[in-house]
C-alpha cells in the first residue's frame, strides 16, 4: 500500500542470491515500522510428492530441492530413511559421506564468498565485474571451488545432483589410487583456502551485533557436519529424534517459506556462525589458527563476519578432506541392504547454510506416507527479519538507493537460500 | 560486431542448471570475455535492459505471473534456449499436474490460501516459441558451453538424440543390464550425460528425459525382465521429466 506520505522503493528481485525473494520495509514517523522478507519463489510441494514414493528414493528427489547443496539433501535423507529401517551404515561408507560433503562445504563456502558476496565489500556487482579488475583473485576462488566440485564428482559421478549416493552408502566406491590425484589437487586448495581467510579478513565489517539464540549440531571429538546432537547457545541440547518437539514452524502470509522457531524461546540462527560459535574447539588447529588470525573471537555474533567463518570452514574442509582420503579404505561393500520397514526416522546434517532437518513415515512396504524437510534458511528467516529491522533503524538518514544496497549486503550476510526455502528478495522501503 | 549479450532467466527450479554456468570453472572468464552478461541475477547485481541476444531460460511455468513473465522474456529474447528438466519437461514440479494441487498445497502448507500457483507445472515451451532445448536435470556443462560456442560462431549446436545405450558403448562401460541384471532407462533416455550411472554401477534413471522416437514397449519388457513391478516402471518415469515420458509412453 502506498499513500502519498510513502516513499516505495522497488528494487525488482534480489540478485547474488539463490533463489527469487523480496524485502519489505515499512517506516512511519522515522521509525522502522515492520520488515518483511518474502519469498516469492514458487511454492514447489516437495514433501507433497514425495508421498507414494519408496524409501529408496528421497536421496535423488529430494536433491533437486537446491542445486548448490544437493549432497545436504542427499545426506539427511539418507539419515533419517536409515533411521526409519533401524540400519547403520558401515564406518566406511560413513567416511566417505563425510569426504563427500567436505566438497560440499568447500564449493558452495566459495561460491558463497567469491561470487555472492566478497563483490559486495569491494564494491563490485558481481564477481565478473571484479574480475576486469583482480583476475588473479576471482581465479583463485574459482580453482578453489574446482576443487569442492572435483571432490564431488569423484565420489558423486557428478557435481550437482551426484547420482551415486543412495539409501545405505554408495553404487560404487573408488578405488584408493582413484584418490590419490585429487589429495595433490587439495593440497593445492588448502593454500588457496588459506590466502582466503587472509583476504576476507581485511574486508571493513560495519559494527553490528546480534543477541539470537544460535543453533547447529555437536559431535564431540570433531567439528559437525553429517551428524550430531542439536545444540544450542542458550544451552539447550537434544538429539535429532525431539527436533519437532522444539523446532516449531508457522506459515506467515508474506511468504512461501515456512517461519520457525525455538518452543519457549523464540528466533534463533543456525549456519556458519553458530556452527563456529559452538563448535569452534573442534576445528583443526590450522583452521583455529586462521581464525584467530582473521580476529574471530569465541563466538561469531557479526552477521557479516560470516564471510570469514565460512572461509575458516573452508580451511576445516580441505583438512578433514586430506585426512578422509590419507585414512580411506574401501569399505567392504559400498552399501549395506536397508529392508522396507513401518517406522518413522528423523535425520540431520549440517547443510553449508545451517543445519537441515528430515522426517519420513514409511508403511510396511516402505512407502512414504508423509515426509518433512525443515531447511536452515526458513529456521532463520525470522532472525534475519530481526537483524534487517535493527539495520535498517540505524541507517534511515541513507538515500533509498543507498539503503536497498546495503539492505542487500546485509541479507546476503545469511547466505539465504531461498530455493530451499519455499519448497523469496525485492526492496520494497516504504517511507511516510 | 559488438559484444553479444547473454541473459540468464529463472523460473521454477533448484538453481541447479544456471550453477551449471557458474561450474564451468575454467571457462567462465572466457565466456565472460566473449559475451557480456547482461542479466545473470543469481551472479550480478548489473543489469542491462534488452534486447538481449541469447537467453538460457531455467525452471518451470507454476504461477500466474510467471506465466506472463515468460512472454516479456521472449520478446526480449533473439535466441531462446531452455536449460534443464524444469523448463524442457516442467521438472520434478510437474509431478502435481495429475494430482490435486490444493490438496498438495494442504500438505506442505498451513494456510494455502496464502499462495499463488497454477495447477500444473509446464516447460517453456507450452507458452512461447523456443530455439534450443538443453536437456538433464541438471544440464551437462560441457554441452552448455558448445552451445554457447556454437552460437557464437554462428553455427547450429550440435545436441544428441540418441540414446544413453550409445554413450555406454563410447565409454566401453559395462552394460548394467546384461551384466548385472539392474533395471536401466538408457535404452529410452536421451545421451547428453556421458553415461554416468552405469559408469557407476547403477540403471539409468531417465534424468535426461526421452530420447527421439524411443521404443517404449519394448523397454516396458526390459524392465519388467529385470524384476521391476507396474508400478516401479510407471514410477521412474514420473520423477524428473514426467511430462516428457508420460508423452512418448502414450504415444
Ligand atoms: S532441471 Fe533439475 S537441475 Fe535443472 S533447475 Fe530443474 S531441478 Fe534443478
Ligand atoms: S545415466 Fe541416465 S539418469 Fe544417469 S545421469 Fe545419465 S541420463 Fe541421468
Amino acid at each position: 500500500m502506498t499513500h502519498r506520505y510513502e516513499r516505495v522503493i522497488d528494487v525488482r528481485a534480489l540478485a547474488r542470491v539463490e533463489g527469487e525473494g523480496a524485502m519489505h520495509v515499512r517506516v512511519r514517523d522515522g521509525a522502522v515500522d515492520d520488515v518483511r522478507l518474502e519469498i516469492y519463489e514458487p511454492p514447489r510441494f516437495f514433501e507433497a510428492f514425495l508421498r507414494g514414493r519408496q524409501h529408496t528414493e528421497p536421496p535423488d528427489i529430494t536433491a533437486r530441492i537446491c542445486g548448490i547443496c544437493p549432497v545436504a539433501y542427499q545426506m539427511s535423507a539418507c539419515a533419517a530413511i536409515e533411521d526409519a529401517c533401524r540400519v547403520t551404515v558401515s564406518p566406511g561408507v560413513a567416511a566417505l559421506r563425510r569426504l563427500i560433503y567436505c566438497g560440499e562445504w568447500i564449493e558452495s563456502h566459495t561460491l558463497h564468498i567469491y561470487l555472492l558476496h566478497a563483490p559486495d565489500f569491494l564494491g563490485y556487482g558481481s564477481a565478473l565485474a571484479l574480475a576486469k579488475d583482480r583476475r588473479d583473485l576471482v581465479e583463485r576462488g574459482l580453482a578453489l571451488k574446482q576443487a569442492g566440485n572435483d571432490l564431488i564428482e569423484l565420489i558423486g559421478g557428478r557435481a550437482i545432483h551426484p547420482i551415486n549416493v543412495r539409501v545405505g552408502g554408495f553404487y560404487r566406491v573408488p578405488a584408493p589410487r582413484e584418490l590419490a590425484p585429487l589429495r595433490e589437487r587439495l593440497r593445492a586448495a588448502l593454500d588457496q583456502a588459506l590466502d582466503t581467510v587472509r583476504w576476507v579478513a581485511g574486508f571493513d565489517f560495519p559494527e553490528f551485533h546480534h543477541d539470537h539464540e544460535m543453533l547447529a549440531l555437536c559431535t564431540p571429538g570433531t567439528y559437525p557436519i553429517e551428524t550430531g546432537f542439536v545444540t544450542t547457545t542458550g544451552g539447550l541440547s537434544f538429539d535429532v529424534a525431539q527436533f519437532e518437539q522444539h523446532i516449531i514452524e508457522e506459515q506467515v502470509p508474506h511468504s512461501t517459506a515456512l517461519h520457525a522457531h525455538l518452543a519457549g524461546r523464540g528466533r534463533y540462527l543456525t549456519g556458519p556462525a553458530a556452527r563456529y560459535t559452538l563448535n569452534r574447539h573442534w576445528l583443526t588447529p590450522l583452521a583455529r589458527e586462521a581464525a584467530a588470525a582473521a580476529g574471530l573471537g569465541e563466538e561469531c555474533r557479526n552477521p557479516y563476519r560470516s564471510i570469514v567463518v565460512r572461509a575458516v570452514e573452508t580451511v576445516y574442509a580441505v583438512e578433514e578432506a586430506i585426512r578422509l582420503i590419507d585414512a580411506y579404505e574401501p569399505p567392504p561393500s559400498p552399501a549395506v541392504p536397508v529392508p522396507a520397514r513401518a517406522g518413522t526416522g528423523r535425520g540431520a546434517t549440517e547443510a553449508p547454510r545451517g543445519t537441515l532437518f528430515h522426517r519420513y513415515d514409511l508403511d510396511p512396504d516402505g512407502r512414504i506416507t508423509a515426509a518433512r524437510i525443515v531447511p536452515p534458511t526458513s529456521q532463520n528467516q525470522a532472525a534475519i527479519e530481526d537483524d534487517l529491522a535493527r539495520f535498517v533503524a540505524g541507517r534511515l538518514d541513507l538515500d533509498d538507493e543507498r539503503l536497498t544496497t546495503q539492505c542487500e549486503q546485509a541479507i546476503r550476510n545469511y547466505d539465504p537460500c531461498i530455493s530451499c526455502a519455499t519448497h523469496f528478495l525485492d526492496l520494497h522501503v516504504e517511507r511516510s | 560486431m559488438s559484444t553479444p549479450t547473454l541473459a540468464v532467466w529463472k523460473f521454477a527450479s533448484c538453481d541447479g542448471c544456471q550453477l551449471s554456468l557458474l561450474d564451468c570453472e575454467d571457462e567462465l572468464l572466457a565466456v565472460a570475455d566473449r559475451v557480456r552478461i547482461a542479466h545473470f541475477l543469481e551472479a550480478s547485481s548489473d543489469v542491462l535492459p534488452g534486447p538481449y541476444d541469447i537467453s538460457l531460460v531455467e525452471g518451470s511455468i507454476t504461477t500466474p505471473e510467471d506465466a506472463e513473465r515468460i512472454q516479456r522474456v521472449r520478446a526480449d529474447s533473439r535466441i531462446l534456449i531452455t536449460i534443464g528438466a524444469c523448463a524442457t519437461a516442467g521438472g520434478i514440479q510437474a509431478l502435481r499436474n495429475q494430482a490435486d494441487v490444493d490438496e498438495y498445497a494442504k500438505v506442505v502448507y498451513a494456510r494455502p490460501e496464502y499462495l499463488s500457483t497454477l495447477a500444473t507445472s509446464t516447460p517453456i515451451a507450452a507458452h512461447v516459441d523456443v530455439d534450443y532445448e538443453l536437456h538433464g536435470c541438471p544440464i551437462d556443462r560441457r554441452q552448455l558451453l558448445d552451445t554457447i560456442g556454437a552460437l557464437l560462431a554462428g553455427r547450429r549446436p550440435a545436441l544428441p538424440a540418441h540414446s544413453v545405450c550409445f554413450d555406454c558403448k563410447l565409454r566401453n562401460n559395462v552394460c548394467v543390464v546384461v551384466a548385472r541384471g539392474e533395471p536401466c532407462l538408457g535404452p529410452v533416455t536421451r545421451a547428453g550425460c556421458g553415461a554416468i550411472c552405469p559408469a557407476f554401477g547403477r540403471g539409468c534413471f531417465g534424468c535426461f528425459g526421452p530420447a527421439e522416437s524411443p521404443n517404449a514397449p519394448a523397454e516396458a519388457a526390459l524392465l519388467r525382465a529385470t524384476g521391476m513391478s507396474e508400478d516401479d516402471i510407471r514410477r521412474v518415469h514420473r520423477t524428473f521429466n514426467v511430462t516428457a515420458f508420460d508423452t512418448e509412453r502414450a504415444s
